[in-house]
């Protein structure tokens, strides 16, 4: 009996270091976007169609999100300066999308930096998720 | 010892001499007019005014870190292409790196800087410091119309001077010998 829980342990302890190391879900990220959005006067929970259209829209510069990421977030991107090929964007067609706060937090600034010319307020950035995570392969 | 045996250790014998000319056929022909240059006596002057890239161009140990943050929008070009002082001003202006933000945190950004830092050009002895490879001396005597048609930078899969894998497909490991030049059509 002790072999077998002894055995038994051990494939649960394979099969959890076989499961990757996503720190987090979307859907935990999203949370945490809610709980500093619900400081902001006003907040009424996000909203898919607006993340969509802040999405694909230009924010007074050369670029918007769709610029880089196309206009389907599950499919490739091209980096519009470079070139270099982009994995999708939203989370059912890339697993590892938004699994990361440190990765997010740093993609956020640069983009919002890039397509706003300033950061994203907590509002945008979980409109903008909320749509990611309705958006199906 | 059978002759079968015999035979594979000549076998063995032929296949890693072979290998050995490889090798260093590959190693030479990068530096091939470098060779030349010095018996002109431009090695005492310093080739390419002090701008030369070093050599290696990679250390044999990378930095994860490195080649994971500088290859999310372009390869990871590699420390020896600039001078340690190039490297510098990069990392310091990561929030405006060639028109978009590629900033990192401030631990990362460290440990980055100090990688490409020690692994800089050690055959540059300018006192420039240019922020873009392609503004070297050493990269524009290697490009010039002279070596490559000024067709091959309209080629939309070029794109940008800056896009070294369009021609040099081994560049993310350092390797740009003239043996490995595959021109895109």
């Amino acid at each position: 009996m002790f072999r077998i829980s002894y055995i038994l342990g051990l494939v649960f302890v394979a099969g959890l270091a076989a499961q990757p190391a996503f720190a987090e879900t979307p859907n935990e990220i999203l949370a945490s976007i809610q709980k500093e959005a619900a400081g902001t006067p006003g907040f009424q929970g996000f909203s898919v169609a607006r993340g969509e259209s802040f999405f694909k829209t230009k924010h007074g510069g050369e670029w918007s999100c769709a610029s880089c990421h196309t206009e389907n977030p599950v499919a490739l991107g091209k980096h519009a300066k470079t070139g270099k090929v982009i994995d999708p964007l939203a989370p059912s067609a890339n697993a590892e999308r938004f699994t990361n706060p440190k990765k997010v937090d740093k993609w956020f600034k640069r983009n919002c930096n890039d397509v706003l010319n300033r950061v994203c307020t907590p509002q945008e950035k979980g409109d903008m998720l909320a749509y990611l995570l309705t958006v199906k392969k | 010892m059978s002759i079968h045996k015999q035979k594979n250790l000549r076998m063995l014998a032929v296949a890693l001499l072979a290998m050995g000319v490889t090798m260093s056929a590959a190693q030479a022909d990068d530096d091939r007019d470098e060779r030349y240059g010095w018996r002109l006596g431009e090695k005492s002057a310093g080739k390419y005014g002090g701008e030369n890239r070093g050599k290696p161009l990679q250390p044999a140990q990378t930095n994860a870190k490195f080649q994971k943050e500088c290859s999310d929008c372009h390869i990871a070009y590699a420390p020896g292409l600039l001078p340690a002082e190039s490297w510098r001003k990069v990392m310091a202006g990561l929030d405006k790196h060639f028109g978009t933000d590629a900033s990192l945190d401030a631990q990362d950004n460290k440990e980055i800087t100090a990688f490409l830092v020690n692994n800089a050009s050690n055959r540059w002895s300018a006192p420039t410091a240019p922020l873009k490879i392609t503004e070297t001396a050493w990269f524009k005597r290697k490009h010039d119309a002279r070596e490559i048609n000024p067709a091959v930078w309209k080629n939309p899969l070029v794109k940008s001077p800056a896009n070294c894998a369009a021609c040099h497909p081994q560049a993310e490991r350092g390797d740009f010998s003239e043996r490995n030049i595959k021109m895109p059509k």
